[in-house]
């Protein structure tokens, strides 16, 4: 029963291939293109989109980045992220309520407090694999979650903190047009340091764990260490985005614990494409997108619309946009070589 | 004294709640690889299904115990065929990302017809009062959960241990690579296994509507929990997802009890056990050691 878990590449994750391979392999031009897009879309977006949903995209894409950190390059898939990304909003909510700091050294505050939790429960997580991390980082978010539940005095419980302030220096931040733009450099910045975490020589570790966990500890590397460190990192990266999350939204409540939300930040990176850090982010825009328009029409029953995307994109749909579209562009580029 | 065997007693009650969903989940997994995450769900319809086929047709408890597991099983296999499998030959990570999304539309549905707000079902009237045991004595309710849950276990044991299908799924689960080398059809039994594990989450699910509050979101928390459960006893256990489940139903009560200025313990002491668990013996309690990653 091991060797399905401890071996991917014998259980065909075919996203897996396509993300680090392609990216190394595609031509520098189209990098370069890509890159200019993407920031591009990312300057427009508050303006083709109502802001306060481009402000949750930004969230929701560090969110996804750090997901597919791990599930896409070290090959562990978490279902408990929702502790990280919950538990940034919170001190950053309280951060910036009680200590009336300028909302970056807030979120700062909180994607460390991100990591810091990151430490135990992945060091507690990485001694299984496969499902059973998954089944592991579940409950421990469920434990978190409750905790929270419990602690009224601090969280607020079923109430939520109320009033974050978005305070940058006397700016005026209450549109969320600006704030969009305010907040778009720590995005961005949270999104190159996962790039360079993918690109680096700890990244080829992480992949090469991922495709072969024993060759690696066989090659010397100290697996555990290897997969703690990246678990911790992107706790950091999602505590980034749930304190983002948290201001953007002036209001933290027990949802950014809740199992549901850890699963929709799974779902958003299969969507995307395992292991392609730009499907990650496409994922989170199309997800948070289409929820957005959901709710304004009035539709209740959004879980039959998350699930049945959920089922879909599992059943059909396993690269993921970014993957798909990845194949298709070296299909294509294969062709004209030839 | 009477208090510690009550609470005792309460702790084996839900324990056998526990038990009952980890010994479907640990089936499930043997036999298919899949760790099913609409487990809960399941659970959920087998007590909705409950409440709806009294209030709406009449129909007693009784008969729910027999129609709902059944209806459920059947359900069970019906998606199996359909969705399930088409990923079992993949990571199970696939699977466990397709039940999760089960999950969001089953209780989206129940939702969307029947609210959020709990539901209450009497108790069967044969059951209503309590039994004497001497020093205490206990709602018969109670009892007859705790007695029926042990018979189930029991059943199952001897259906596992005795049968040649319990021989199919005990070499499936032991050695899945093994044994189809020998000849043994173990794709014939994926079905009905599946339905089987089904059948035992809506079973639980029917057995708890008169003792908990009915509504579409009672089987995903409670899912997560069995999951800390069955990682705790080693998922690859059958034996030991049953034990860890009356194990944690025990922990539980008495944190409950003797905790008591700490609410918080008792929600999160089946988190902290397994967090010890994973710090001792990795593998869970009862399973075996995975090959070192």
């Amino acid at each position: 029963m091991t060797s399905t878990v401890d071996t991917p590449e014998k259980a065909g994750r075919p996203a897996h291939r396509s993300g680090l391979v392609a990216a190394a392999r595609a031509p520098r031009w189209i990098r370069y293109a890509l890159l200019a897009v993407g920031l591009a879309a990312a300057l427009w977006l508050p303006n083709g989109l109502y802001p306060a949903v481009a402000v949750d995209i930004l969230c929701w894409a560090l969110f996804a980045v750090a997901v597919d950190l791990l599930l896409g390059f070290t090959g562990l898939m978490s279902f408990g992220h929702a502790a990280f990304w919950g538990a940034s909003a919170y001190v950053t909510g309280l951060v910036a309520i009680h200590a009336g700091l300028p909302f970056p050294v807030a979120v700062l505050a909180g994607a460390l407090a991100a990591a810091l939790l990151a430490v135990p429960i992945g060091y507690l997580a990485v001694k299984r694999t496969g499902i059973y991390f998954a089944m592991v980082t579940l409950a421990f978010a469920q434990m978190v979650y409750y905790v929270a539940n419990e602690w009224r005095s601090v969280t607020q419980g079923e109430n939520g903190l109320q009033g974050v302030p978005r305070a940058l220096f006397g700016l005026d931040l209450t549109d969320d047009y600006y704030f969009y733009y305010a907040i778009l450099p720590i995005v961005l910045l949270g999104l190159a340091a996962a790039w360079r975490i993918v690109h680096s020589p700890f990244g080829r570790v992480l992949v090469g764990i991922r495709d072969n966990p024993a060759r690696a500890r066989a090659l010397g590397y100290p697996v555990h260490r290897y997969k703690l460190t990246a678990f911790v990192l992107s706790g950091f990266i999602a505590g980034l985005g749930g304190g983002l999350f948290a201001v953007g939204h002036r209001f933290v409540s027990l949802d950014v614990l809740h199992w549901t939300t850890s699963g929709k930040a799974v779902i958003v990176v299969v969507l995307g494409g395992i292991g392609t850090l730009w499907g990650a982010v496409l994922g989170a825009a199309l997800v948070v997108r289409l929820e957005d328009w959901l709710s304004f029409s009035g539709f209740e029953a959004i879980g039959l619309v998350t699930g049945g995307i959920f089922v879909l994109v599992v059943l059909l749909f396993r690269r993921g946009i970014w993957g798909s579209a990845v194949v298709l562009a070296r299909r294509w580029l294969a062709r004209r070589h030839r | 004294m009477t208090g510690f065997l009550q609470n005792t007693f309460n702790g084996l009650v839900s324990g056998a709640f526990y038990a009952l969903l980890a010994l479907g989940l640990a089936v499930i997994f043997g036999m298919l690889r899949v760790v099913n995450f609409a487990h809960g769900a399941f659970y959920m319809l087998g007590a909705f299904g409950a409440y709806v086929l009294l209030s709406e047709a009449g129909v007693p408890f009784w008969a729910a115990l027999v129609i709902m597991p059944l209806g459920l099983g059947l359900l069970g296999m019906a998606l199996e065929r359909a969705v399930i499998h088409w990923l079992t030959r993949l990571d199970p990570l696939y699977n466990f990302l397709l039940t999760f999304g089960l999950t969001l539309i089953l209780q989206d549905l129940v939702k969307s017809r029947y609210g959020v707000q709990s539901s209450p079902y009497a108790t069967p009237s044969a059951l209503s009062g309590s039994v004497d045991f001497g020093l205490f004595d206990f709602p018969a309710y109670r009892v007859f959960i705790l007695g029926f849950a042990v018979l189930v276990c029991v059943a199952v044991w001897w259906v596992l241990t005795r049968t040649r299908v319990g021989m199919v799924v005990r070499a499936a689960t032991e050695r899945p690579e093994l044994t189809p080398a020998f000849g043994i059809n173990v794709g014939r039994w994926v079905t009905p296994v599946f339905g089987f594990g089904i059948a035992l989450a809506g079973l639980a699910g029917v057995l708890a509507a008169p003792m908990r509050a009915v509504n579409p979101l009672m089987g995903a928390d409670l899912i997560i929990v069995v999951f800390a459960v069955v990682v705790i006893g080693g998922l690859g256990s059958i034996f030991g997802s049953v034990a860890a489940g009356f194990g944690i139903g025990l922990v539980q009560a008495w944190g409950e009890a003797y905790l008591s200025d700490f609410p918080i313990v008792s929600q999160t002491i089946v988190f902290v056990v397994m967090a010890v668990v994973l710090l001792w013996r990795p593998a869970g309690l009862f399973g075996r050691e995975e090959a070192p990653a």
